[in-house]
Protein backbone atom coordinates (compact mmCIF):
# COMPACT_ATOMS: atom_id res chain seq x y z
CA UNK A 1 0.00 0.00 0.00
CA UNK A 2 2.62 2.69 0.94
CA UNK A 3 4.73 1.44 -2.58
CA UNK A 4 1.75 2.31 -4.48
CA UNK A 5 0.81 5.45 -2.26
CA UNK A 6 4.30 6.74 -3.10
CA UNK A 7 4.35 5.72 -6.67
CA UNK A 8 0.95 8.09 -7.41
CA UNK A 9 3.01 10.76 -4.90
CA UNK A 10 6.21 10.83 -7.00
CA UNK A 11 4.17 10.95 -10.13
CA UNK A 12 2.06 13.62 -9.26
CA UNK A 13 4.95 15.99 -8.24
CA UNK A 14 6.95 15.05 -11.78
CA UNK A 15 3.63 15.77 -13.53
CA UNK A 16 3.64 19.73 -11.33
CA UNK A 17 7.11 19.85 -12.27
CA UNK A 18 6.62 19.04 -15.73
CA UNK A 19 3.73 21.67 -15.95
CA UNK A 20 6.73 24.30 -15.02
CA UNK A 21 5.08 25.08 -11.77
CA UNK A 22 8.94 26.24 -10.54
CA UNK A 23 9.06 28.98 -13.07
CA UNK A 24 7.27 30.83 -10.41
CA UNK A 25 10.64 30.93 -7.90
CA UNK A 26 12.52 33.04 -11.05
CA UNK A 27 9.25 35.58 -10.31
CA UNK A 28 9.92 35.31 -6.69
CA UNK A 29 13.46 35.64 -6.42
CA UNK A 30 13.25 38.73 -8.48
CA UNK A 31 10.43 40.06 -6.54
CA UNK A 32 12.61 39.65 -3.18
CA UNK A 33 15.42 40.68 -4.28
CA UNK A 34 13.69 43.96 -5.80
CA UNK A 35 11.47 44.76 -3.18
CA UNK A 36 14.42 44.21 -0.37
CA UNK A 37 16.37 47.10 -2.92
CA UNK A 38 13.92 49.42 -3.41
CA UNK A 39 12.43 49.78 0.38
CA UNK A 40 15.87 49.96 1.60
CA UNK A 41 16.59 53.09 -0.54
CA UNK A 42 13.05 54.67 0.25
CA UNK A 43 12.17 53.75 3.70
CA UNK A 44 13.80 54.05 7.00
CA UNK A 45 13.86 51.66 9.32
CA UNK A 46 11.15 49.11 7.98
CA UNK A 47 12.97 47.91 5.14
CA UNK A 48 13.37 44.14 7.67
CA UNK A 49 9.86 44.45 8.56
CA UNK A 50 8.73 45.03 4.96
CA UNK A 51 11.20 42.28 3.63
CA UNK A 52 9.59 39.86 5.79
CA UNK A 53 5.51 40.84 5.29
CA UNK A 54 6.15 40.91 1.46
CA UNK A 55 8.57 37.90 1.45
CA UNK A 56 6.47 35.19 3.46
CA UNK A 57 3.33 36.35 2.18
CA UNK A 58 4.33 35.97 -1.58
CA UNK A 59 5.15 32.36 -0.41
CA UNK A 60 2.29 31.89 1.17
CA UNK A 61 0.02 33.24 -1.95
CA UNK A 62 2.12 31.40 -4.35
CA UNK A 63 1.53 28.37 -2.65
CA UNK A 64 -1.95 28.91 -2.24
CA UNK A 65 -2.79 29.86 -6.00
CA UNK A 66 -0.55 26.30 -6.84
CA UNK A 67 -2.14 24.68 -4.61
CA UNK A 68 -5.80 25.27 -5.80
CA UNK A 69 -4.96 25.51 -9.69
CA UNK A 70 -2.81 22.36 -9.23
CA UNK A 71 -5.69 20.96 -6.78
CA UNK A 72 -8.48 20.83 -9.06
CA UNK A 73 -7.23 19.28 -11.77
CA UNK A 74 -5.99 16.33 -10.17
CA UNK A 75 -8.81 14.46 -10.45
CA UNK A 76 -10.73 16.06 -13.61
CA UNK A 77 -7.66 16.25 -15.54
CA UNK A 78 -7.35 12.62 -15.24
CA UNK A 79 -11.06 11.89 -15.92
CA UNK A 80 -10.96 14.59 -18.89
CA UNK A 81 -8.12 12.23 -20.30
CA UNK A 82 -9.88 8.85 -19.59
CA UNK A 83 -6.63 7.79 -17.76
CA UNK A 84 -8.27 7.39 -14.71
CA UNK A 85 -10.43 4.77 -15.54
CA UNK A 86 -7.20 3.36 -16.87
CA UNK A 87 -4.85 3.75 -13.69
CA UNK A 88 -7.53 2.13 -11.30
CA UNK A 89 -9.32 -0.63 -13.46
CA UNK A 90 -5.81 -1.85 -14.91
CA UNK A 91 -3.62 -1.51 -12.09
CA UNK A 92 -3.92 -2.80 -8.01
CA UNK A 93 -4.69 0.92 -6.81
CA UNK A 94 -7.64 1.68 -4.46
CA UNK A 95 -9.64 4.74 -5.29
CA UNK A 96 -8.48 5.81 -1.82
CA UNK A 97 -4.91 5.05 -2.10
CA UNK A 98 -5.22 7.56 -6.15
CA UNK A 99 -6.77 10.16 -4.18
CA UNK A 100 -4.29 10.15 -0.89
CA UNK A 101 -1.42 9.50 -3.25
CA UNK A 102 -2.73 12.67 -5.71
CA UNK A 103 -2.77 15.03 -2.09
CA UNK A 104 0.71 13.93 -1.21
CA UNK A 105 2.42 14.68 -4.11
CA UNK A 106 0.74 17.77 -4.11
CA UNK A 107 1.96 19.04 -0.97
CA UNK A 108 5.16 17.76 -2.12
CA UNK A 109 5.21 19.97 -4.78
CA UNK A 110 4.45 22.52 -2.63
CA UNK A 111 7.17 21.58 0.17
CA UNK A 112 9.98 21.93 -2.15
CA UNK A 113 8.47 24.98 -3.73
CA UNK A 114 7.99 26.48 -0.49
CA UNK A 115 11.92 25.30 1.10
CA UNK A 116 13.45 26.93 -2.61
CA UNK A 117 11.55 30.13 -1.83
CA UNK A 118 12.70 30.27 1.92
CA UNK A 119 15.87 29.43 0.78
CA UNK A 120 15.73 32.92 -1.43
CA UNK A 121 14.40 34.94 1.62
CA UNK A 122 17.08 34.10 3.89
CA UNK A 123 19.63 35.07 1.19
CA UNK A 124 17.74 38.47 0.57
CA UNK A 125 17.33 38.96 4.72
CA UNK A 126 20.68 38.07 5.15
CA UNK A 127 21.68 41.30 3.17
CA UNK A 128 19.51 43.32 4.41
CA UNK A 129 20.08 42.55 8.22
CA UNK A 130 23.80 41.89 7.75
CA UNK A 131 23.56 38.66 9.35
CA UNK A 132 20.85 36.33 11.23
CA UNK A 133 20.19 36.16 14.72
CA UNK A 134 18.12 33.66 17.42
CA UNK A 135 15.09 35.77 16.77
CA UNK A 136 14.99 34.81 13.24
CA UNK A 137 13.96 31.29 14.39
CA UNK A 138 10.20 32.36 14.63
CA UNK A 139 10.51 33.07 10.52
CA UNK A 140 10.78 29.41 10.56
CA UNK A 141 7.43 29.00 12.67
CA UNK A 142 5.46 31.49 10.31
CA UNK A 143 7.10 29.26 7.22
CA UNK A 144 5.60 25.98 9.25
CA UNK A 145 2.38 27.76 9.49
CA UNK A 146 2.23 28.46 5.55
CA UNK A 147 2.89 24.84 4.79
CA UNK A 148 0.17 23.70 7.55
CA UNK A 149 -1.94 26.59 4.94
CA UNK A 150 -1.09 24.31 1.76
CA UNK A 151 -1.71 21.14 3.43
CA UNK A 152 -5.24 22.52 3.96
CA UNK A 153 -5.94 24.47 0.80
CA UNK A 154 -4.55 21.01 -1.23
CA UNK A 155 -7.32 18.83 0.67
CA UNK A 156 -9.70 21.49 0.04
CA UNK A 157 -9.22 21.46 -3.75
CA UNK A 158 -8.97 18.06 -3.66
CA UNK A 159 -12.27 17.49 -2.22
CA UNK A 160 -13.64 20.07 -4.57
CA UNK A 161 -12.23 18.33 -7.42
CA UNK A 162 -14.05 15.36 -6.86
CA UNK A 163 -17.54 16.40 -7.78
CA UNK A 164 -17.06 19.94 -9.37
CA UNK A 165 -15.57 21.26 -12.82
CA UNK A 166 -12.39 22.88 -12.16
CA UNK A 167 -13.76 27.04 -12.56
CA UNK A 168 -15.98 26.10 -9.99
CA UNK A 169 -13.59 24.01 -7.97
CA UNK A 170 -11.48 27.03 -7.83
CA UNK A 171 -14.35 29.69 -6.84
CA UNK A 172 -15.37 27.40 -4.01
CA UNK A 173 -11.53 26.82 -2.90
CA UNK A 174 -10.56 30.88 -3.51
CA UNK A 175 -13.68 31.58 -1.57
CA UNK A 176 -12.79 29.28 1.47
CA UNK A 177 -9.69 30.66 1.57
CA UNK A 178 -10.75 34.24 1.99
CA UNK A 179 -13.18 33.42 4.65
CA UNK A 180 -10.96 30.86 6.68
CA UNK A 181 -8.82 33.94 6.61
CA UNK A 182 -10.97 36.04 8.70
CA UNK A 183 -12.69 32.51 10.74
CA UNK A 184 -12.17 34.87 13.98
CA UNK A 185 -14.16 37.84 12.68
CA UNK A 186 -16.56 34.96 11.20
CA UNK A 187 -16.68 33.64 14.97
CA UNK A 188 -16.71 36.96 16.86
CA UNK A 189 -19.67 37.84 14.13
CA UNK A 190 -21.78 34.73 15.00
CA UNK A 191 -21.11 35.25 19.08
CA UNK A 192 -22.57 38.74 18.73
CA UNK A 193 -25.80 37.31 16.61
CA UNK A 194 -29.00 36.16 18.88
CA UNK A 195 -31.78 33.41 18.21
CA UNK A 196 -31.50 30.70 16.02
CA UNK A 197 -29.52 32.57 13.37
CA UNK A 198 -26.77 32.52 16.16
CA UNK A 199 -26.64 28.70 16.21
CA UNK A 200 -26.54 28.60 11.93
CA UNK A 201 -23.91 31.00 11.58
CA UNK A 202 -21.62 29.73 14.75
CA UNK A 203 -21.91 26.61 13.05
CA UNK A 204 -21.02 27.68 10.10
CA UNK A 205 -17.87 29.61 11.61
CA UNK A 206 -16.86 26.56 13.13
CA UNK A 207 -16.95 24.55 10.14
CA UNK A 208 -15.21 26.54 7.85
CA UNK A 209 -11.09 26.15 7.62
CA UNK A 210 -8.97 28.18 10.05
CA UNK A 211 -6.68 30.07 8.11
CA UNK A 212 -6.49 32.81 10.74
CA UNK A 213 -4.62 31.46 13.50
CA UNK A 214 -1.68 30.08 10.85
CA UNK A 215 -1.19 33.50 9.52
CA UNK A 216 1.38 34.96 12.08
CA UNK A 217 3.32 36.77 9.59
CA UNK A 218 3.05 40.10 10.96
CA UNK A 219 3.58 39.05 14.50
CA UNK A 220 7.43 37.64 13.75
CA UNK A 221 8.07 40.87 11.39
CA UNK A 222 7.48 42.92 14.69
CA UNK A 223 9.65 39.81 16.36
CA UNK A 224 6.98 38.92 18.75
CA UNK A 225 7.29 35.06 19.70
CA UNK A 226 4.83 32.88 18.53
CA UNK A 227 3.54 30.13 21.67
CA UNK A 228 4.52 26.41 21.26
CA UNK A 229 1.43 25.79 22.04
CA UNK A 230 0.34 27.74 19.08
CA UNK A 231 2.48 25.37 16.90
CA UNK A 232 0.83 22.20 18.54
CA UNK A 233 -2.37 22.93 18.30
CA UNK A 234 -2.30 24.36 14.43
CA UNK A 235 -0.87 21.08 14.02
CA UNK A 236 -3.39 19.09 15.24
CA UNK A 237 -5.96 20.98 13.83
CA UNK A 238 -5.11 21.23 10.03
CA UNK A 239 -4.02 16.94 10.86
CA UNK A 240 -7.75 16.33 11.96
CA UNK A 241 -9.21 18.93 9.16
CA UNK A 242 -7.47 17.47 6.58
CA UNK A 243 -8.48 14.41 7.70
CA UNK A 244 -12.00 15.17 7.40
CA UNK A 245 -11.58 16.68 3.88
CA UNK A 246 -9.56 13.52 2.76
CA UNK A 247 -12.38 11.26 4.20
CA UNK A 248 -15.00 13.32 2.30
CA UNK A 249 -13.34 13.42 -1.09
CA UNK A 250 -12.94 9.66 -0.64
CA UNK A 251 -16.52 9.06 0.40
CA UNK A 252 -17.83 10.95 -3.01
CA UNK A 253 -15.11 9.74 -5.39
CA UNK A 254 -15.80 6.26 -4.12
CA UNK A 255 -19.43 6.54 -5.47
CA UNK A 256 -18.26 8.01 -8.68
CA UNK A 257 -19.06 6.50 -12.10
CA UNK A 258 -15.63 6.66 -13.76
CA UNK A 259 -16.66 4.77 -16.90
CA UNK B 1 -28.00 -3.32 6.61
CA UNK B 2 -26.19 -4.18 3.10
CA UNK B 3 -22.00 -3.34 2.77
CA UNK B 4 -22.65 -0.05 0.94
CA UNK B 5 -24.93 1.22 3.49
CA UNK B 6 -22.69 0.31 5.99
CA UNK B 7 -19.94 1.98 4.22
CA UNK B 8 -21.92 4.90 4.18
CA UNK B 9 -22.35 5.21 7.53
CA UNK B 10 -19.02 4.51 8.39
CA UNK B 11 -18.58 7.27 6.50
CA UNK B 12 -20.68 9.68 7.89
CA UNK B 13 -19.47 8.64 11.84
CA UNK B 14 -15.87 9.35 10.54
CA UNK B 15 -16.58 12.65 9.19
CA UNK B 16 -18.59 13.85 12.23
CA UNK B 17 -16.24 12.70 14.66
CA UNK B 18 -13.51 14.72 12.65
CA UNK B 19 -15.56 17.54 12.23
CA UNK B 20 -16.16 17.68 16.03
CA UNK B 21 -12.67 17.20 16.99
CA UNK B 22 -11.68 20.13 14.51
CA UNK B 23 -14.29 22.18 16.06
CA UNK B 24 -13.17 21.65 19.79
CA UNK B 25 -9.16 22.45 18.47
CA UNK B 26 -10.80 25.65 17.31
CA UNK B 27 -12.27 26.52 20.47
CA UNK B 28 -8.85 25.26 21.89
CA UNK B 29 -7.04 27.89 19.09
CA UNK B 30 -9.44 30.24 20.17
CA UNK B 31 -8.62 30.18 23.76
CA UNK B 32 -5.07 30.28 23.23
CA UNK B 33 -4.80 33.19 20.99
CA UNK B 34 -7.45 34.99 23.28
CA UNK B 35 -4.73 34.42 26.19
CA UNK B 36 -1.88 36.00 24.08
CA UNK B 37 -0.65 39.52 25.17
CA UNK B 38 -2.79 41.48 23.34
CA UNK B 39 -0.70 43.42 20.67
CA UNK B 40 -0.78 47.03 20.84
CA UNK B 41 0.58 47.11 17.50
CA UNK B 42 -1.73 47.99 14.49
CA UNK B 43 0.80 46.30 11.37
CA UNK B 44 -1.13 49.04 9.02
CA UNK B 45 -1.66 51.78 10.98
CA UNK B 46 -2.90 54.39 7.77
CA UNK B 47 -6.12 54.25 7.71
CA UNK B 48 -5.61 55.77 3.96
CA UNK B 49 -2.97 53.04 3.01
CA UNK B 50 -6.08 50.69 4.42
CA UNK B 51 -8.56 51.91 2.32
CA UNK B 52 -6.31 51.48 -0.90
CA UNK B 53 -5.57 47.66 -0.20
CA UNK B 54 -9.09 47.41 0.19
CA UNK B 55 -9.87 47.74 -3.94
CA UNK B 56 -12.80 49.44 -3.32
CA UNK B 57 -14.49 47.04 -0.25
CA UNK B 58 -14.19 49.46 1.92
CA UNK B 59 -17.73 48.94 3.69
CA UNK B 60 -17.04 45.39 4.68
CA UNK B 61 -13.60 46.03 5.70
CA UNK B 62 -15.11 48.75 7.88
CA UNK B 63 -17.53 46.32 8.84
CA UNK B 64 -14.91 43.90 10.20
CA UNK B 65 -12.80 47.10 11.76
CA UNK B 66 -15.92 48.14 13.83
CA UNK B 67 -16.02 44.20 14.66
CA UNK B 68 -12.22 44.22 15.60
CA UNK B 69 -13.16 47.46 18.05
CA UNK B 70 -16.20 46.22 20.20
CA UNK B 71 -13.83 43.33 20.55
CA UNK B 72 -10.94 45.01 21.35
CA UNK B 73 -12.87 47.16 23.87
CA UNK B 74 -14.48 44.56 25.24
CA UNK B 75 -11.53 42.07 25.97
CA UNK B 76 -9.45 44.83 27.67
CA UNK B 77 -12.60 45.69 29.31
CA UNK B 78 -13.26 42.23 30.78
CA UNK B 79 -9.14 42.35 31.91
CA UNK B 80 -10.03 45.51 33.66
CA UNK B 81 -6.85 47.17 32.00
CA UNK B 82 -6.31 50.62 32.26
CA UNK B 83 -4.55 51.23 28.52
CA UNK B 84 -6.71 51.10 25.39
CA UNK B 85 -3.69 52.19 22.90
CA UNK B 86 -5.44 50.63 19.84
CA UNK B 87 -8.79 52.20 20.57
CA UNK B 88 -8.38 55.14 18.71
CA UNK B 89 -6.82 54.46 15.90
CA UNK B 90 -8.82 51.42 15.38
CA UNK B 91 -11.74 53.53 15.22
CA UNK B 92 -10.12 56.26 13.22
CA UNK B 93 -9.63 53.13 10.39
CA UNK B 94 -12.94 52.01 10.72
CA UNK B 95 -14.59 55.46 10.40
CA UNK B 96 -12.22 56.68 7.23
CA UNK B 97 -13.30 53.24 5.61
CA UNK B 98 -16.76 53.94 6.17
CA UNK B 99 -17.61 58.10 7.10
CA UNK B 100 -21.00 56.86 7.39
CA UNK B 101 -20.94 54.26 10.16
CA UNK B 102 -22.72 56.22 13.14
CA UNK B 103 -22.63 53.61 15.36
CA UNK B 104 -18.74 53.49 15.31
CA UNK B 105 -18.66 57.27 16.32
CA UNK B 106 -21.67 57.25 18.84
CA UNK B 107 -20.24 54.03 20.87
CA UNK B 108 -16.54 54.78 20.13
CA UNK B 109 -16.77 57.89 21.65
CA UNK B 110 -18.12 56.03 24.50
CA UNK B 111 -15.41 53.69 24.61
CA UNK B 112 -12.75 56.84 24.40
CA UNK B 113 -14.35 59.40 27.01
CA UNK B 114 -15.46 56.65 30.34
CA UNK B 115 -12.78 56.85 32.44
CA UNK B 116 -10.63 53.15 33.33
CA UNK B 117 -10.89 50.77 33.50
CA UNK B 118 -14.59 51.49 32.14
CA UNK B 119 -12.74 53.40 28.76
CA UNK B 120 -9.82 54.85 27.66
CA UNK B 121 -10.84 58.26 29.47
CA UNK B 122 -9.70 60.02 26.84
CA UNK B 123 -12.42 62.76 25.95
CA UNK B 124 -10.06 64.40 24.10
CA UNK B 125 -9.94 61.68 21.53
CA UNK B 126 -13.89 61.15 21.80
CA UNK B 127 -14.70 64.81 20.89
CA UNK B 128 -12.37 64.66 17.97
CA UNK B 129 -13.99 60.94 16.71
CA UNK B 130 -17.33 62.69 16.88
CA UNK B 131 -16.20 65.76 15.35
CA UNK B 132 -14.69 64.09 12.63
CA UNK B 133 -18.50 62.24 12.49
CA UNK B 134 -20.41 65.40 11.56
CA UNK B 135 -17.73 66.28 9.48
CA UNK B 136 -18.41 63.48 7.68
CA UNK B 137 -22.32 63.54 8.23
CA UNK B 138 -23.59 67.28 9.37
CA UNK B 139 -27.12 65.97 8.93
CA UNK B 140 -27.16 63.47 11.64
CA UNK B 141 -28.25 65.31 14.62
CA UNK B 142 -28.17 62.01 17.12
CA UNK B 143 -23.54 63.20 16.56
CA UNK B 144 -24.48 66.58 18.11
CA UNK B 145 -25.79 64.95 21.03
CA UNK B 146 -22.76 62.56 21.99
CA UNK B 147 -20.80 65.77 21.23
CA UNK B 148 -22.10 68.08 23.05
CA UNK B 149 -22.73 65.46 26.13
CA UNK B 150 -19.09 65.14 25.72
CA UNK B 151 -18.48 69.01 26.16
CA UNK B 152 -20.53 69.10 28.99
CA UNK B 153 -19.83 66.06 31.33
CA UNK B 154 -16.25 65.19 30.14
CA UNK B 155 -14.68 68.37 29.23
CA UNK B 156 -16.86 70.50 31.69
CA UNK B 157 -17.96 72.68 29.09
CA UNK B 158 -21.28 73.89 28.97
CA UNK B 159 -21.36 76.73 26.97
CA UNK B 160 -19.66 75.00 24.43
CA UNK B 161 -22.14 71.93 24.81
CA UNK B 162 -24.90 74.13 24.98
CA UNK B 163 -23.67 75.68 21.44
CA UNK B 164 -23.37 72.15 20.26
CA UNK B 165 -26.68 71.17 21.29
CA UNK B 166 -28.56 74.23 20.09
CA UNK B 167 -26.76 73.65 16.28
CA UNK B 168 -27.94 70.29 16.79
CA UNK B 169 -31.45 70.96 17.32
CA UNK B 170 -31.61 72.97 14.10
CA UNK B 171 -31.55 69.98 11.84
CA UNK B 172 -34.53 68.82 10.24
CA UNK B 173 -35.52 65.28 12.38
CA UNK B 174 -33.72 66.33 15.48
CA UNK B 175 -35.84 65.57 18.81
CA UNK B 176 -37.12 68.92 19.97
CA UNK B 177 -35.35 68.33 24.08
CA UNK B 178 -32.66 69.04 22.18
CA UNK B 179 -33.39 72.71 21.86
CA UNK B 180 -34.50 72.16 25.61
CA UNK B 181 -30.92 71.34 26.45
CA UNK B 182 -29.35 74.17 25.30
CA UNK B 183 -31.59 76.23 26.53
CA UNK B 184 -30.79 74.80 30.49
CA UNK B 185 -27.05 74.12 30.09
CA UNK B 186 -27.07 77.80 28.60
CA UNK B 187 -29.02 79.18 31.41
CA UNK B 188 -26.58 76.84 33.85
CA UNK B 189 -29.32 74.84 35.33
CA UNK B 190 -28.31 72.36 38.01
CA UNK B 191 -26.71 68.94 36.83
CA UNK B 192 -29.02 67.00 38.55
CA UNK B 193 -32.16 68.25 36.96
CA UNK B 194 -30.73 68.47 33.51
CA UNK B 195 -29.58 64.97 33.42
CA UNK B 196 -32.94 63.72 34.58
CA UNK B 197 -34.78 65.50 31.82
CA UNK B 198 -31.48 64.65 29.05
CA UNK B 199 -32.45 60.47 30.29
CA UNK B 200 -35.98 61.17 30.49
CA UNK B 201 -36.39 62.15 26.64
CA UNK B 202 -33.48 59.43 25.91
CA UNK B 203 -36.22 56.51 27.35
CA UNK B 204 -39.03 57.90 25.50
CA UNK B 205 -37.42 58.73 22.28
CA UNK B 206 -35.43 55.74 21.48
CA UNK B 207 -36.16 52.18 20.53
CA UNK B 208 -32.64 50.65 21.29
CA UNK B 209 -33.15 48.53 24.53
CA UNK B 210 -29.87 48.67 25.51
CA UNK B 211 -30.34 52.60 25.75
CA UNK B 212 -33.92 52.06 27.03
CA UNK B 213 -32.21 50.05 30.22
CA UNK B 214 -29.41 51.91 30.52
CA UNK B 215 -31.65 55.14 30.75
CA UNK B 216 -33.95 53.68 33.23
CA UNK B 217 -31.36 52.45 35.05
CA UNK B 218 -29.56 56.34 35.52
CA UNK B 219 -32.65 57.71 36.35
CA UNK B 220 -33.45 55.67 39.29
CA UNK B 221 -29.56 56.49 40.47
CA UNK B 222 -30.59 60.08 39.75
CA UNK B 223 -33.75 59.58 42.45
CA UNK B 224 -31.34 58.00 45.04
CA UNK B 225 -28.99 60.74 44.70
CA UNK B 226 -31.49 63.08 44.83
CA UNK B 227 -33.39 61.35 47.86
CA UNK B 228 -30.26 60.85 49.65
CA UNK B 229 -29.28 64.02 49.23
CA UNK B 230 -32.59 65.56 50.68
CA UNK B 231 -32.46 62.74 53.65
CA UNK B 232 -29.06 63.96 54.59
CA UNK B 233 -30.21 67.21 54.99
CA UNK B 234 -33.02 66.63 57.20
CA UNK B 235 -30.14 64.19 59.45
CA UNK B 236 -28.18 67.46 59.67
CA UNK B 237 -31.25 69.38 60.67
CA UNK B 238 -32.05 66.74 63.53
CA UNK B 239 -28.07 67.47 64.35
CA UNK B 240 -28.26 70.83 64.81
CA UNK B 241 -31.45 70.61 66.84
CA UNK B 242 -30.84 67.95 68.92
CA UNK B 243 -26.51 68.26 69.34
CA UNK B 244 -26.16 64.68 68.71
CA UNK B 245 -26.74 62.01 65.60
CA UNK B 246 -29.89 60.39 65.44
CA UNK B 247 -29.97 56.68 66.50
CA UNK B 248 -32.20 55.63 63.78
CA UNK B 249 -34.97 56.85 61.10
CA UNK B 250 -37.77 56.71 64.10
CA UNK B 251 -36.27 59.30 66.23
CA UNK B 252 -36.55 61.64 62.53
CA UNK B 253 -40.42 60.59 62.50
CA UNK B 254 -40.79 61.46 66.13
CA UNK B 255 -39.51 64.79 65.87
CA UNK B 256 -41.53 65.62 62.82
CA UNK B 257 -38.67 65.80 59.92
CA UNK B 258 -40.29 61.98 58.19
CA UNK B 259 -43.23 60.42 57.94
CA UNK B 260 -41.82 57.49 57.68
CA UNK B 261 -38.52 54.79 56.90
CA UNK B 262 -37.94 56.05 54.07
CA UNK B 263 -36.87 53.87 51.32
CA UNK B 264 -35.28 53.24 47.99
CA UNK B 265 -36.47 53.22 44.75
CA UNK B 266 -36.33 48.99 45.05
CA UNK B 267 -37.95 49.30 48.19
CA UNK B 268 -34.97 48.35 51.18
CA UNK B 269 -34.45 51.32 53.56
CA UNK B 270 -32.04 53.57 53.64
CA UNK B 271 -29.22 53.08 56.43
CA UNK B 272 -28.33 55.68 59.12
CA UNK B 273 -24.56 55.30 60.38
CA UNK B 274 -23.30 57.99 62.57
CA UNK B 275 -25.25 60.61 60.87
CA UNK B 276 -24.62 59.42 57.15
CA UNK B 277 -27.52 58.70 55.06
CA UNK B 278 -26.82 55.53 52.97
CA UNK B 279 -27.58 53.01 50.70
CA UNK B 280 -28.18 49.51 51.39
CA UNK B 281 -27.41 47.82 48.60
CA UNK B 282 -24.80 50.36 46.49
CA UNK B 283 -24.37 47.56 44.21
CA UNK B 284 -27.74 47.74 42.78
CA UNK B 285 -27.42 51.75 41.97
CA UNK B 286 -24.50 51.49 39.66
CA UNK B 287 -24.02 54.95 38.83
CA UNK B 288 -25.20 56.38 42.27
CA UNK B 289 -22.97 59.23 43.65
CA UNK B 290 -24.51 59.78 47.41
CA UNK B 291 -25.24 57.45 49.26
CA UNK B 292 -22.28 54.78 49.40
CA UNK B 293 -20.96 53.34 52.27
CA UNK B 294 -18.31 55.51 54.07
CA UNK B 295 -14.72 55.16 52.24
CA UNK B 296 -15.93 54.09 49.29
CA UNK B 297 -16.19 56.20 46.14
CA UNK B 298 -18.56 56.67 43.21
CA UNK B 299 -17.72 55.37 40.09
CA UNK B 300 -15.15 56.43 37.95
CA UNK B 301 -18.04 56.30 35.13
CA UNK B 302 -20.27 59.99 35.27
CA UNK B 303 -23.55 59.37 36.41
CA UNK B 304 -24.69 60.85 33.22
CA UNK B 305 -22.62 58.35 30.62
CA UNK B 306 -23.80 55.69 28.63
Amino acid sequence: MIGRLWAIAVNTFREAVRDRVLYNLILFALLIVGASIIFGQVSIAINRIVLINLGLTAISLFGIVIAIFIGIGLVSKEMERRTLYTVLAARPVRRWEFLTGKFLGLVMTLVVNALLMSVGFFAALLYVSRGLGRGDLQLVTAIYFILLEFVLITALALLFSTFSTPVFSSIFAFALFAIGTFAEDFRGIASMAEGSSRWVMTAAAYLVPNFASLNVISQVAHDTPVEPQLILWNTAYVAVYTAAMLTASVWIFGRRNLK
Amino acid sequence: MSGELRAHAAYVLLLAFLLTASTLLVRKLDRLREDQPLLEVLYIPSPKVVKRMSLGYTGLLADVYWTRVVQYFGHRHKAKTKHYLLLEPLLDMTTTLDPQLLPAYQFGSVFLSQKPPEGAGDPEAAARLVEKGIAENPTAWRLYYDLGYIYWLELKDPLRASKTFDKGSKIPGAQPWMGVMAALLAGHAGETDTAVYMWTNILNSTEDKNLRDNASKRLLCLRVDTEVKSLQTRVDEFATRAGRHPQGWRELIAAGLLRGVPADPEGRPYKLAEGRVEVAEPDRFPFITRGLPSGAQAKDVPIYGL
